[in-house]
């Protein structure tokens, strides 16, 4: 592999998750929240491309692909929710949707 | 000088993703945040491509960037894109612990890594020009891996299915969901 090393990359992975963990803490739209959750997703997937390729194997691709799906059917459920909460005109805000605490 | 160009591709790249996913986190209006978020997956095909990828990064580009993003774009339209303004009052408490935490995470990640590999994270295996082909991929997928291949296709019909029942109960649940709230 000529060009940066896999050292590189993770710091780049590492740095995507911190900036969706910021996100998904500080935000309170349900909506930026998600988008937030696929940005620490795609850390993950960068770090398992990165590792398949430093060790010349197809499982962290493999891995990489799975988590793609499972992100999909994250994102159907996540905006079927949101859709719901709009439509009973709650309000789109995170920290106000705490009735259901115990 | 290919090695030159492979690092000019993955700067720009790595700043790109970096610089939307940013752009992600700190935009307002949440139709800004998904098109910035397109973005973000772009140049992340780019790096899988540079981490010879390629089917990956094409499943990246069509499935994610492609009808993902669609359909938060269609969410967010339909929703109406209503801003909410997170630096409006000032840092709360709330929000200086989360930069701490997200603060906290990286440092521990790159320490965990750094501790872990100090060394071994050498040079790169020697891969054949197919690793990562999608005759490849499909080669382990319906062999080593096919369990996690069918789970994740299990996975996504049960989210078709709850998505379905979501949108079905909203519609129906205008007459019961009025006394809740």
């Amino acid at each position: 592999m000529n060009g940066p090393g896999i050292a590189w990359y993770l710091a780049l992975a590492a740095f995507l998750f911190a900036t969706g963990m910021l996100g998904v803490l500080l935000r309170r739209s349900p909506l930026i929240v998600l988008l937030s959750l696929e940005l620490m997703l795609n850390g993950a997937n960068l770090a398992l491309i990165a590792f398949a390729r430093q060790a010349g194997n197809l499982d962290g691709q493999i891995f990489a692909l799975a988590v793609m799906a499972v992100a999909a059917a994250e994102v159907v459920v996540g905006l079927g929710l949101i859709v719901a909460m709009a439509r009973k005109k709650l309000t789109l805000d995170v920290d106000k949707l705490s009735f259901l605490r115990g | 000088m290919g090695n030159f160009i492979v690092w000019v591709v993955w700067v720009v790249a790595a700043f790109s993703c970096l610089g939307s996913g940013i752009a992600v986190v700190s935009f307002s209006n949440p139709f800004y945040s998904a098109l910035a978020l397109i973005g973000n997956l772009a140049s992340l095909a780019v790096l899988y491509l540079l981490l010879s990828a390629e089917f990956v990064a094409a499943a990246q580009v069509l499935v994610y960037a492609g009808a993902v993003m669609v359909m938060f774009l269609f969410v967010i339209a339909y929703l109406g894109g209503r801003a909410d303004a997170p630096w409006a009052s000032g840092p709360s408490l709330q929000s200086v612990a989360a930069v701490g935490a997200a603060a906290a995470l990286l440092v521990e990640v790159i320490v965990v890594i750094g501790l872990a590999a100090s060394g071994s994270l050498g040079d790169a295996a020697q891969v054949p020009d197919s690793f990562g082909s999608p005759a490849e991929i499909g080669e382990a997928f319906l062999t080593d891996h096919l369990l996690a291949f069918e789970i994740t296709s299990v996975v996504l019909l049960v989210a078709a299915v709850g998505g379905v029942i979501l949108g079905h109960h909203a519609r129906a649940g205008e007459s019961w969901g009025s006394e809740s709230r």
